[in-house]
């Protein structure tokens, strides 16, 4: 992505660029600087405040709020942890395996679900759960978070296995290592970078997750997502817009984490 | 190998199979303790294979593998006293040049400083005690190669496997290695199996070698026996540089095989067992066995025209024509200057052999 600016250098080009650039960033621009407003309205500025952010924790919304980010929280840690567990022993496999005939496929079927149309798979676990008489909440929730992280989380992890031939794992098992030991002293030092940056892709998308989640979520409980769409579909207040910049926040920061220690080369 | 000496590891009729495909076919080599030995073959003959059911990362379709007299193939490899030092030495990089030789120690179950300590006495024998706090990737090719080997030795396995390490090397590096791997397999008295795909690498490091072809050992012997008593078309082609003639056998008498290869020429050399008269096999003659005249010099000899002479600074080699057969080559030695005497192109001469320099082949 970053190859020489010259070699785009035909007309035009730097004006669609910004024009991009603009369309992607002023909405976030706007929601971060409006919800430092002081007045009620969304659209006139009254001046720099803080009191929406004190609205989200002190106000009449902050129950309701509070629950949603602690269900949102706790989930994307326990989905984004098992998916990468999950990951993690598939890109094993694939080490362990060397080069046996279904390893595309294998990669294929595991990467695949993040090309699936989000609003299919939702659909997809709606039925399921219903099928098997799964009762809908934070559980269900749950489950689905876990399925649709694992190739998020995947993705990181293989990619750092690229490098990671069996050769290492036969090396320490030829110095008296057991499997066990072999893994825990030689292979996951060297996924290492790539387990965290799975790990963080993982939790992102599972916090950031809405559709899926407001098919699987049943009635009385809410995610961040959701309740920010609860909310909005009773009128847009400012309020809204604190939350939508912490969680901006705090995305940017995990997703800049992700791909700082993805680029920990751990192999040279 | 001396008759007392024991036997290290002993490969039964191991057989390999890859699905349908036989990569090694009834193969039977012993190594003897203390033995600098060494597989030898093309790319794609089964060394690696060999190796690696030694190792245990291969299991044994058919045959039997022992450790002194003790079967293995049955072994995990963490489970076997033998250590390897891998074709891309297979460095773990995550961890510093010190901890990569302590490992297979702390494996053994020694304590973590004693593991420092041995791999430290390690590093010296290799000599890169200033490295140790470095990670491999900060070593260059003939370093990384020698921590490879610092920590397959570093346990003191009674076995070490090495698998063409040093064929990344560039040549001088490599001279040096062989030189240095010579010297401490003597040093440490641990039985080397070492793979090589370069014969001369073969014969400058080599106890004895095992030539190996398409998943067979054609010829087991010493370096010197092997280059001067090839047993095989392959054998002979493969090692070193030679002649191959076709000749037929005419009689077989007073322990003399006389030959004749077509265009009037005939001689005469040692039977060997396997050839009989009327067959029609080839001759191996190795060209520095060979010396060039005017007039018949030996009882053997072949007349011919000098096609061409090439210089490379050690040796001259003078190409000739046999009027049959392809183009035949002598070898002299440019250090033999008193008796040196080159022909020119067009010239006839006689090609004179010395008894025993010509050898019939089973094909
Ligand atoms: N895991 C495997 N599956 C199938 N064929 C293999 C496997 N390993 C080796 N072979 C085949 O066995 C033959 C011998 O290979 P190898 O022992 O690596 O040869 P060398 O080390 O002498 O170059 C080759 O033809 C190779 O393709
Ligand atoms: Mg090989």
């Amino acid at each position: 992505m970053q190859t020489g600016a010259a070699r785009f250098d035909f007309p035009g080009f730097k004006v669609l660029t910004f024009l991009c650039l603009f369309i992607l960033y002023a909405p976030l621009l706007v929601v971060t600087v409006y919800s430092f407003n002081d007045s009620r309205s969304i659209t006139t500025w009254g001046g720099f405040s803080l009191r929406w952010y004190v609205d989200v924790f002190t106000g009449p919304d902050s129950a309701k709020f509070q629950s949603a980010a602690f269900n949102s929280f706790s989930i994307a840690l326990i989905a984004a942890t098992v998916a990468t567990a999950i990951a993690t022993s598939a890109a094993l496999a694939m080490v362990r395996g060397g080069r046996f005939k279904l390893r595309t496929a294998t990669f294929g079927l595991i990467s695949l679900p993040i090309l699936v149309p989000e609003i299919v798979t939702a659909v997809a676990m709606l039925i399921f759960f219903n099928a098997i008489g799964f009762t809908r909440g934070y559980t269900s929730i749950l489950i689905a978070h876990i399925a649709f992280c694992i190739p998020f989380a995947y993705l990181p992890i293989s990619a750092r296995m690229q490098g990671i031939e069996g050769v290492y794992e036969q090396a320490a098992m030829d110095l008296y290592a057991g499997r066990a030991q072999a893994f825990r002293r030689v292979l996951l030092p060297m996924m290492m970078p790539g387990i965290i940056s799975g790990f963080l892709l993982a939790f992102i998308i599972s916090l950031d997750d809405f559709i899926i989640t407001n098919f699987v979520k049943g009635a009385g409980i809410e995610t961040l997502p959701t309740a920010i769409f609860g909310s909005v579909k009773q009128g847009l207040r400012p309020n809204i817009m604190a939350i939508s910049t912490m969680l901006l926040v705090f995305s940017t920061v995990i997703v800049t984490l992700s791909w700082l220690v993805s680029r920990i080369d751990r192999t040279k | 190998m001396t008759k007392q000496r024991p036997i290290a590891i002993d490969i039964q009729k191991v057989v390999k199979r890859f699905g349908d495909f036989t990569a090694l076919k009834e193969v039977s080599v012993s190594i003897g303790d203390n033995e600098f030995f060494t597989l030898l073959g093309p790319s794609g003959c089964g060394k690696t294979t060999l190796l690696r059911m030694i190792a245990g990362f291969e299991d044994v379709t058919a045959g039997a593998i022992f450790l002194y007299d003790q079967e293995i193939a049955k072994l995990p490899p963490n489970k076997r006293p033998i250590n390897t030092v891998f074709q891309n030495y297979a460095l773990f990089p995550t961890m510093s040049v010190l901890e990569n030789v302590g490992f297979g120690l702390e494996m053994q179950g020694k304590s973590r400083a004693e593991a420092r300590r041995q791999a430290g006495e390690m590093l010296e024998l290799v000599q890169l005690s200033q490295f140790a706090h470095r990670k491999p990737s900060q070593l260059s090719g003939g370093q990384q190669q020698r921590v490879a080997l610092a920590r397959a030795l570093a346990p003191k396995p009674r076995v070490l496997l090495l698998d063409e390490p040093l064929s990344a090397l560039d040549m001088k590096l490599r001279k040096s290695m062989q030189l240095e791997l010579k010297h401490i397999q003597r040093e440490t008295g641990i039985t080397f199996i070492f793979v090589t795909h370069d014969q001369e690498e073969a014969l400058t490091m080599s106890d004895r070698i095992a030539v190996m072809s398409a998943g067979e050992v054609q010829q087991l012997g010493t370096a010197r026996d092997i280059y001067e008593n090839p047993r095989n078309m392959f054998v002979a082609d493969f090692i070193g540089d030679t002649n191959l003639l076709e000749v037929s056998v005419d009689k077989i008498e007073n322990g003399r095989a006389t030959c004749h290869l077509g265009g009037g020429h005939e001689l005469t050399c040692d039977p060997v067992a396997g050839v009989d008269t009327g067959a029609r096999v080839h001759l191996s003659v190795r060209p520095e066995r060979l010396f060039l005249s005017s007039e018949p010099e030996e009882v053997e000899s072949l007349r011919g025209r000098v096609v061409e002479n090439i210089f490379i600074g050690t040796d001259i080699t003078t190409i000739l024509d046999l009027g049959v057969g392809p183009q035949f080559r002598v070898r002299a030695s440019n250090s033999d200057r008193g008796n040196l005497r080159v022909f020119e192109p067009g010239q006839n001469v006689f090609v004179n052999m010395e008894r025993g320099a010509a050898r019939l082949l089973v094909d």
